[in-house]
């Protein structure tokens, strides 16, 4: 399926555990400026998916990707990881806020652990902006330095969402962002990722189908390792084609 | 009924272990408060057969050979413990590593003064606190080398992943993340290690040797904490054996210190879980 702007482009692309064939030749584009909601039963794949974006995945022993992904025409596995993780912001299931920093730190962060000096006018003006784009200025601007791990579940996510922010990446990716936060966080989330895809492309991991469609323009449909679905996120959850997403949708198995 | 009778006789039992440690620590106060006094830890020894004198020079001692074991072992045991955990979990390089630590750890300490001294005595020459630290350091490299592994190893995964996923390289990410995290750890390692060399009496008879006078010198012979207790205690002046009993008691309690500190410190990285 073509997309207006793709950001992301993958061809053929595979991932593996060792011999385990996880992410099976994969072609998709991602269109810039966009959420996409990568969707699809446990263990189908989809973290792995991402993980493959910003290549983490190669990190595990044994780990390995076939295939092309394309971020912009460059071909991201012929870049060096490290400018590819800049480029490309991660967001993971569980709250990780760095326990040994401050709020303020753990937004600069991507800079500090870098060695990257900045001015502090510079960094206050990152950290400000990071936390409004993160939506959680008003409730630490106080707090800016005490340790990151005495907030909420809910504002801990946002920090990490505004430490990934804070390097401006082109792409953010989301695992399960909500997963283990309250429903008022999750809203707050959710209200967030639509007010971000402005300023960069969102891929999104949910098992939350209700979720995918309040706050997604396409969606991915993944299937014990395949893509089987891809489209506009009101065609494919009102008219799917394939009948395996049919059966997900109402249901059926998740 | 027999449950309550069970139960008191296994909780008497458990008691049992710690009324060695009283009875230490009585027979300690009992002989050595005595000879405790301002005099004890600010003066010299006094001439043989003299009474009076303290262990100043002792004291001082212990803290710089101790403090130079530190410097010399600590270092190296750190690497080799991120190494462990960071790079080579499951290689045949670190089962190595981890034998040898083991096998470190059971070579009798007097072993381990002799070989301070054909590697560092012997080529300087003459006895030197430095010779006594080189043993207390390969002494504590094992216990630091392991408790490093096991600690950065308990940093979740989630931490290490959140910094390469900014794109921090991998031994920044250790560097500034994971070591900074198991800091408290580490620092707990090193206390215990600190612990058990303090007293350590063995790797220090032929290589930092004793001195009856103050020096700060490492490259000269020095006086500690356990020689001074060794020596008076084989002498035949009574007030020595009365001060024998007040160094030790001055030792244990330190030990004791060094004991309280790290379990704190281990509490706190359990309160943070
Ligand atoms: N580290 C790993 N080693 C080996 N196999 C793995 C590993 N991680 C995941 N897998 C396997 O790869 C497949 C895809 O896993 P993945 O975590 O990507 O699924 P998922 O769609 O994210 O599932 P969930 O919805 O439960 O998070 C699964 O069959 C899983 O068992
Ligand atoms: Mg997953």
């Amino acid at each position: 399926m073509k997309v207006p702007y793709p950001i992301f482009r993958t061809e053929d692309l595979c991932a593996y555990y060792g011999d385990f064939m996880a992410i099976k030749h994969v072609t998709v584009s991602i269109p810039e400026h966009q959420v996409t909601a990568v969707m699809g039963p446990s263990g189908c794949g989809k973290t792995t998916f991402i993980r493959c974006l910003n290549r983490l995945h190669e990190l595990l022993p044994g780990a390995r990707i076939t295939g092309k992904i394309y971020l912009r025409d460059e071909d991201i596995l012929e870049l060096d990881p490290i400018i590819v993780r800049r480029r490309v912001g991660m967001v993971f299931q569980r709250p990780n806020p760095f326990p040994t920093m401050t709020i303020y730190e753990n937004v600069l962060a991507g800079y500090k652990l870098l060695g990257i000096r900045l001015k502090r006018e510079e960094a206050d003006r990152i950290v400000e902006d990071a936390l409004r784009k993160a939506a959680l200025w008003d409730e630490v601007k106080d707090v800016l330095h005490r340790r990151g791990t005495f907030l909420s579940g809910g504002q801990q996510q946002r920090l990490c969402i505004a430490r990934a922010l804070a390097v401006n990446p082109e792409v953010l990716l989301m695992d399960e962002p909500t997963s283990a936060l309250d429903p008022k966080a999750t809203l707050q989330i959710e209200n967030l990722i639509v007010e971000l895809k402005n300023t960069v492309t969102i891929v999104i991991v949910t098992h939350n189908m209700p979720q995918a469609g309040r706050i997604s323009d396409y969606t991915a449909f993944f299937y014990m390792g395949e893509l089987i679905e891809f489209g506009p996120t009101a065609e494919v959850f009102t008219n799917p084609k394939d009948p395996r997403t049919e059966e997900y949708l109402t249901g059926k198995f998740s | 009924m027999k449950n309550r009778i069970i139960l008191t006789v296994i909780t008497v039992l458990a008691l049992l272990p710690a009324i060695p440690l009283f009875l230490i620590l009585f027979q300690l106060l009992k002989e050595g408060l005595s000879s405790l006094s301002l005099d004890f830890f600010l003066h010299l020894p006094a001439p043989p057969g003299e009474p009076g004198g303290g262990i100043a020079n002792a004291l001082v001692g212990t803290l710089i050979i101790v403090g130079l074991a530190v410097l010399i072992g600590v270092p190296v045991s750190i690497l080799a413990g991120i190494y462990l955990s960071e790079y080579g979990r499951h290689g045949k390089l670190s089962e190595t590593i981890r034998v040898c630590a083991d096998v470190l750890q059971g070579v009798p300490s007097i072993v381990i003064g002799i070989v301070a001294y054909a590697w560092v005595v012997k080529p300087m020459g003459h006895f030197s606190a430095l010779s006594g630290s080189v043993a207390l350091a390969l002494m504590m490299i094992p216990v630091v080398v392991r408790t490093t592994e096991e600690v950065l190893r308990l940093v979740p995964d989630i931490l290490r992943e959140a910094a390469l996923a900014l794109g921090v390289p991998y031994w920044r990410t250790v560097l500034k993340v994971v070591l900074p995290t198991g800091m408290v750890g580490v620092s707990t390692g090193i206390l215990i290690a600190v612990a058990r060399i303090a007293g350590e009496t063995a790797p220090l008879l032929f290589t930092a040797f004793g001195n009856q006078f103050l020096t700060l010198n490492p490259l000269e012979p020095m006086s500690a904490l356990p020689l001074v207790i060794f020596n008076y205690a084989m002498s035949p002046y009574e007030d020595w054996w009365r001060q024998a009993w007040g160094a030790s008691l001055v030792l244990v309690f330190m030990v004791l210190g060094l004991n309280i500190v790290s379990r704190i410190l281990a509490r706190k990285i359990a309160g943070e879980k």
